[in-house]
């Protein structure tokens, strides 16, 4: 005892002091970091890498298609096509420009919102509405292209990403984890378990909080005290950036920076976005209830698609010419996913009792008869 | 009339050095041993060697890349085990205790059960997750659930326990080789009991049940840490004159209705024991099944010796909780065994 305890209450307080030390680089700015302004011009002091010219022209041609997905999506729920649509539109640049920072090798854990990042990563658009048309859970392959199904639970996909980031890691696999968080979702216990996990395993993860304003017609300021969502990382351990989330030359830059520093072993990286969600939460909500017209207004003046148009179109990178090309795509992309949703699926009542276990329970199999001789008999 | 076949008994054999504790870690470190890819995790396993031991010496053996401490975080230690998973890994995770697996339920019941239906199979998540559960250890509050229920109601989890050392190691190396997520309750009051059997892998599938102990004139059914007291109690039984039958669940989802159907046809009359409370507890399951099932078979109605419908009592008070052996032997007394006669009279005509 009296030789073990001392030595064990230093390293304690060693580690401790060093650790307190490096502290200060582990938090966020204090406003949050761009590289647009509005206007679409250059912000010449930010701390981020402004990403090529080509890259820029093709995050906002991303975003141009994301954006009529989003809308074509909405318009199908209004047409009974889809059983609910909860919908992206204003945030177009966290969900373009972090799938686009991804490499192919990497994860993407999206939630319900993300269905444009996931059509953004490659999955068939008609797979990822599968879910909101009511037919099965998840229409894609996650393994196609490294994708988790949408998670509609809060912040438990986090702890997905935590789990398969450690186990690339010790396999010596080259692959980083990106989890999509809302700042509704980083009140819950599973976003912190994670960001503690993530931190201990130094796993290579990125955490991407899309901090909208509301969760659901809860605003920030009854969701936290915190000084900002990105301020939670230093309680773990983890360096954080805060940036704005309209502007998806900054998305794309900050997530490729966490993207490298976590491939490179320097563990995960907590980035909070600030954006605004212009719709309602789907389109079973009625906004209004929680926040006012002037409110929105505010926000369709920093407009993500405005921003990175106009400062494509300044440098002469993009003219109308081209954005009509781009418009005409979005709208061929969007008639296609129509004509493909506008048909009735044949559905097989049997599937519910596949893949409920690897092999079908004998309990399983009587059911599935059970059901098929009743639809026989409400044949005849 | 349905043929009524000879069970195949399976007793468990007489004490000796093997405790269901050595025998649980003897499959840890075989499965280690065998496939690169499973790993063990959870709360004090690597060093400390769990607080039940049962993980003692395997982190020095197989390094902290394959069996490690986590930080305290159930729901993480579950939620990571699933994206380990998803990533070809197959973790072996513990609960320290029934109770504090609560944490973890949302993972538990909202991903690991339903990850293979919810992508059509194209995700499987062959998991294996501990939990030390029962009383009967004298543990203070939250250390004695039986939580069984909880997870046989979810739909995509198996769900097993061992009711002695041999059965343990076979049915955790066949959980462990399992492609489905596998709740595995390890009854902790049985940790130290002990059995010469020979620690391989049995020819009992993993969600097959078996005859303990035969008998002609009532069936006891039972699993996990009452299964000892089922036994117990079929011996005194003996004695009053009464032949006991004892079916050892072993697997609680999916249920083995062949094996304990056929006993109780044999039988015609049943007792379902269970620590867990009564109330929609396992026994309610049991008997509901085996009167849809037997009902033309049975000469009493099926009974239940279970818990009360209480919280856990402090472990100053738990004896009178857990079923015991005379509240076993009082209810094959009440089995209308006086009736008997007339019933099968009347079925004979």
């Amino acid at each position: 005892m009296g030789t073990t305890c001392p030595r064990r209450w230093e390293r304690i307080v060693t580690s401790a002091a060093v650790a307190r030390t490096h502290a200060p680089s582990l938090l966020p700015s204090a406003e949050p970091l761009g590289l647009l302004r509005l206007d679409g011009s250059i912000d010449s002091g930010s701390e981020l890498s402004m990403p090529s010219d080509e890259v820029l022209s093709t995050l906002h041609r991303r975003i141009v298609l994301g954006r009529r997905f989003d809308a074509q999506a909405t318009a199908l729920t209004k047409q009974g096509r889809l059983a609910v649509y909860p919908s992206a539109r204003g945030q177009e640049a966290g969900e373009i420009g972090a799938v686009m920072a991804l490499r192919e090798q990497d994860w993407l854990f999206p939630t319900y919102r993300d269905s444009m990042a996931v059509v953004a990563r490659g999955v068939d658009p008609v797979e990822v509405l599968t879910l909101l048309r009511g037919d099965w859970h998840c229409g894609y392959d996650p393994y196609e292209h490294r994708v988790g199904p949408q998670c509609t639970p809060l912040a438990t996909n986090a702890l997905h990403a935590v789990g398969l980031a450690h186990a690339a890691k010790v396999k010596g696999e080259d692959t980083v984890a990106l989890v999509m968080l809302g700042d509704g979702a980083t009140s819950e216990g599973d976003t912190h378990e994670a960001l503690n996990f993530a931190a201990v395993w130094k796993s290579p993860v990125v955490f991407f909080v899309q901090n909208n304003g509301y969760a659901i017609s809860v605003p920030l300021a009854k969701q936290t005290a915190a000084p900002s969502l990105a301020h939670k990382g230093i309680g773990y351990g983890i360096p954080s950036m805060l940036i704005d989330g309209n502007d998806v030359a900054a998305v794309y830059a900050a997530v490729n920076k966490a993207v490298a520093a976590a491939a490179a072993g320097g563990g995960p990286t907590l980035i909070e976005a600030i954006t605004y969600r212009i719709e309602a939460h789907t389109n079973a909500d009625d906004a209004t209830r929680y926040r006012d017209r002037a409110e929105v207004e505010f926000w369709l003046q920093r407009d993500p698609l405005d921003r990175i148009r106009r400062h494509l179109v300044d440098r002469g990178l993009l003219d109308d010419e081209a954005i009509a090309e781009i418009d005409a795509a979005a709208e061929a992309e969007a008639a296609t996913l129509r004509e493909r949703m506008n048909v009735d699926t044949q559905l097989d009542p049997s599937d519910l009792f596949r893949h409920v276990y690897a092999e079908q329970t004998e309990t399983l199999r009587r059911q599935a008869a059970d059901l098929a001789a009743e639809l026989a008999l409400s044949k005849e | 009339m349905t043929t009524v076949a000879e069970p195949a008994v399976r007793p468990m054999a007489n004490p000796s050095p093997v405790t269901m504790a050595a025998a649980l870690n003897r499959a840890l470190a075989d499965a280690l041993h065998e496939d690169e890819r499973v790993l063990v995790l959870g709360e004090d396993v690597g060093t400390l060697g769990g607080v039940f031991r049962v993980t003692d010496g395997l982190a020095a053996q197989f390094g902290e890349n394959r069996v490690f401490d986590t930080p305290l975080a159930e729901s993480a230690i579950v939620g990571t085990a699933i994206g380990m998973a998803m990533n070809g890994l197959r973790p072996v995770v513990e609960m320290q205790f029934d109770a504090f697996a609560y944490p973890a339920f949302e993972q538990i019941t909202s991903h690991l059960a339903k990850l293979r239906n919810r992508t059509r199979g194209r995700v499987a998540l062959p998991i294996v997750i501990r939990i030390p559960y029962g009383g009967g250890i004298g543990g203070v509050e939250h250390h004695c659930d039986s939580s069984e229920v909880y997870y046989t109601h979810t739909a995509g989890l198996r769900v097993v326990t061992p009711g002695s050392p041999a059965d343990a190691y076979s049915l955790l190396r066949q959980a462990i080789d399992s492609p489905d997520p596998v709740i595995f309750l390890e009854p902790k009051r049985r940790y130290w009991s002990k059995e010469s059997a020979p620690l391989t892998q049995s020819d009992l599938r993993l969600d097959q049940a078996c005859v303990r102990r035969a008998g002609t004139d009532v069936t006891l059914i039972s699993y996990g840490g009452a299964l000892g007291t089922a036994l117990e109690a079929a011996e005194a039984a003996e004695d009053e004159g009464r032949s006991v039958e004892v079916v050892d669940l072993r697997s609680l989802s999916p249920f083995d209705d062949a094996t304990a159907a056929a006993s109780v046809r044999r039988t015609g009359r049943a007792i379902v024991i269970h620590e867990a409370s009564r109330f929609c507890g396992y026994g309610a399951e049991v008997a509901a099944r085996l009167s849809e099932q037997c009902f033309h078979y049975l000469e009493a109605p099926i009974l239940r010796v279970a818990g009360f419908d209480i919280p856990y009592p402090p472990p100053n008070l738990e004896q009178h909780h857990l079923p015991s052996v005379d509240r076993i032997l009082d209810a094959i007394d009440s089995l209308q065994w006086q009736e008997t006669g007339a019933r099968r009279a009347t079925v004979g005509a």
